[in-house]
């Protein structure tokens, strides 16, 4: 009787939690979007100096590489947030975590893309040279398109791993799902209510990241399969 | 292009579309290439034979510097290729140089490489459209007689994973051909396929040969060497052995080297 009445007390919470977690979860969604872009763009550009012909440029990337894959996430953050606000450059919570994010999730990806490029028969990038093409065109054109399919399980895999992960945000103090959903808790000691909410709506989004991807890959297997 | 490396024309009036001089290829301490010398004139078909390993394939990819030379130059209509004289010495060609030099180059090798993400029709655009910047009707009607010549008009729609290899294999001549390639390399070309298919390969190889493109013949199939070449070229452990009209090499090699191939090869 006691936990029917506690739960009907909870319940009267229930449309505030759910407007604060509702409008943290876009900037959980946004810090995602940022980060991921921010990955996507940069883990390709040292994928690529990971397969230069100049020794320097696969140093560089190698190095990158291994140092933002051994150091846990939370330190990276901390460093960002913390760490260079010591120096006097003082990142507001949210451009820290993108970065943190961004620069961590380049080096995963990085490696998604090298091996995905790699994976595509040399061959192919040859038959584009032959017909006239530049190195840049070839990758552009021929290689690139083709890698790009084989990446997108990994892609996928990566940006719900990423939307998960945006919940160490909360220790740098971004008001996203995690850290609102603490300070709920710290107002109205609603705990199981609460985080049952945030797993929901995470579970919710992933699901959503799933979905599109799958419905994508769908979509390439689809194009040529309609042709047979 | 620039006319400093054009050598003096040779005396007969014709100049060579291809000038392969003292051509050596190394890859660490094994040596492929080992000094090659071949000219091939204009409308002219050369096939090189010779067993596997015997460099044939690095010659052909090195004439497009696909592979780059470790000594020696390849000259095409008098250009060389990959590279540019400098005072005494020779530098590295840029990439933009190299490439536009390979679009007069078509190349059809022996695992096909046709695009596979991209159709038909579309592999024989790629070429055209992003090369010579190209679009329009014209070139969709020009693309599509290529493929009517090789017989695969029907199939401008289908991806190449839908097609047998001797269909591949004859939609990758026709996109080396939408680039109007003044010559053409063949590498193996029908190595890969399945006996009964190499037949209709050939045929559009043969109709090539008799509408006058330069073709460079890496084959085994010495019967069509023999029939459809201007000069055969026998190689053995990186070097040439032996050159010469196809009834000579086939029927009155003077090398042993020579005769104990192609005894090893016709009468199996």
């Amino acid at each position: 009787m006691a936990l029917l009445n506690a739960w009907a007390h909870s319940l009267h919470f229930l449309p505030y939690f759910l407007r604060v977690l509702c409008v943290s979860a876009i900037t959980t969604v946004v810090l995602t979007a940022c980060a991921f872009w921010m990955a996507f763009v940069l883990g390709f550009v040292l994928a690529l100096m990971r397969l230069s012909r100049h020794a320097a440029f696969r140093a560089i990337a190698s190095v990158y590489l291994e140092l933002f894959r051994n150091v846990p996430l939370l330190t990276q953050l901390f460093l960002l947030y913390f760490g260079l606000e010591r120096i006097g450059l003082t990142l507001p919570a949210f451009v820290a975590a993108t970065l943190g994010f961004g620069l961590n999730g380049a080096a995963m990806l990085s490696e998604v893309f090298r091996s995905s490029i790699v994976g595509i028969d040399r061959g192919q990038g040859e038959a584009a040279l032959a017909l006239g093409m530049t190195w840049p065109m070839a990758l552009a054109t021929v290689v690139l398109p083709q890698s790009m399919r084989i990446a997108l399980p990994a892609l996928a895999n990566f940006g719900i791993g990423l939307l998960k992960d945006t919940s160490l945000a909360s220790a740098v103090a971004v008001p996203e799902l995690m850290f609102r959903a603490k300070m709920l808790v710290s107002e109205t000691y609603q705990t199981n209510l609460i985080y049952l909410i945030v797993a929901a709506i995470y579970l919710l989004l992933s699901l959503v990241l799933s979905r599109v991807s799958a419905a994508t890959e769908h979509g390439l297997g689809k194009r040529r399969a309609a042709l047979s | 292009m620039g006319h400093r490396d054009m050598p003096a024309a040779p005396a007969t009036g014709l100049r060579q579309l291809v000038r392969v001089d003292a051509l050596h290829k190394s890859y660490g301490a094994h040596h492929v290439l080992k000094g090659i010398d071949l000219e091939v004139m204009p409308g002219q078909k050369v096939s090189l034979i010779g067993p596997s390993g015997s460099g044939k394939t690095t010659l052909l990819r090195c004439i497009n510097y696909l592979e780059t030379p470790s000594a020696g130059h390849v000259f095409i209509d008098g250009h060389a290729i990959g590279e540019r004289r400098h005072g005494d010495g020779w530098t590295s060609m840029s990439s933009s140089e190299l490439a536009a030099m390979r679009a007069n180059i078509g190349m059809v090798f022996q695992r096909f490489n046709l695009f596979p993400h991209l159709s038909v029709l579309d592999n024989v655009l790629l070429g055209p459209r992003k090369v010579q910047k190209r679009t329009g009707r014209e070139l969709i009607d020009e693309a599509r007689a290529l493929l009517d010549k090789v017989g695969m008009d029907a199939k401008r729609d289908a991806f190449p994973e839908q097609l047998s290899g001797g269909q591949q294999q004859r939609v990758a001549i026709a996109r080396a051909l939408a680039m109007k390639p003044r010559l053409m390399l063949f590498d193996e070309a029908t190595s890969s396929l399945d006996p009964e298919l190499v037949g209709e390969v050939l045929g559009v190889m043969r109709k090539l040969a008799e509408e006058g493109m330069t073709m460079i013949i890496v084959t085994h199939e010495m019967r069509f060497a023999e029939s459809v070449s201007d000069k055969v070229v026998f190689m053995a452990d990186g070097k040439i052995v032996e050159e010469g009209e196809p009834r000579r090499i086939f029927h009155d090699a003077q090398a042993e080297r020579t005769r104990a191939f192609l005894r090893a090869v016709l009468d199996h």
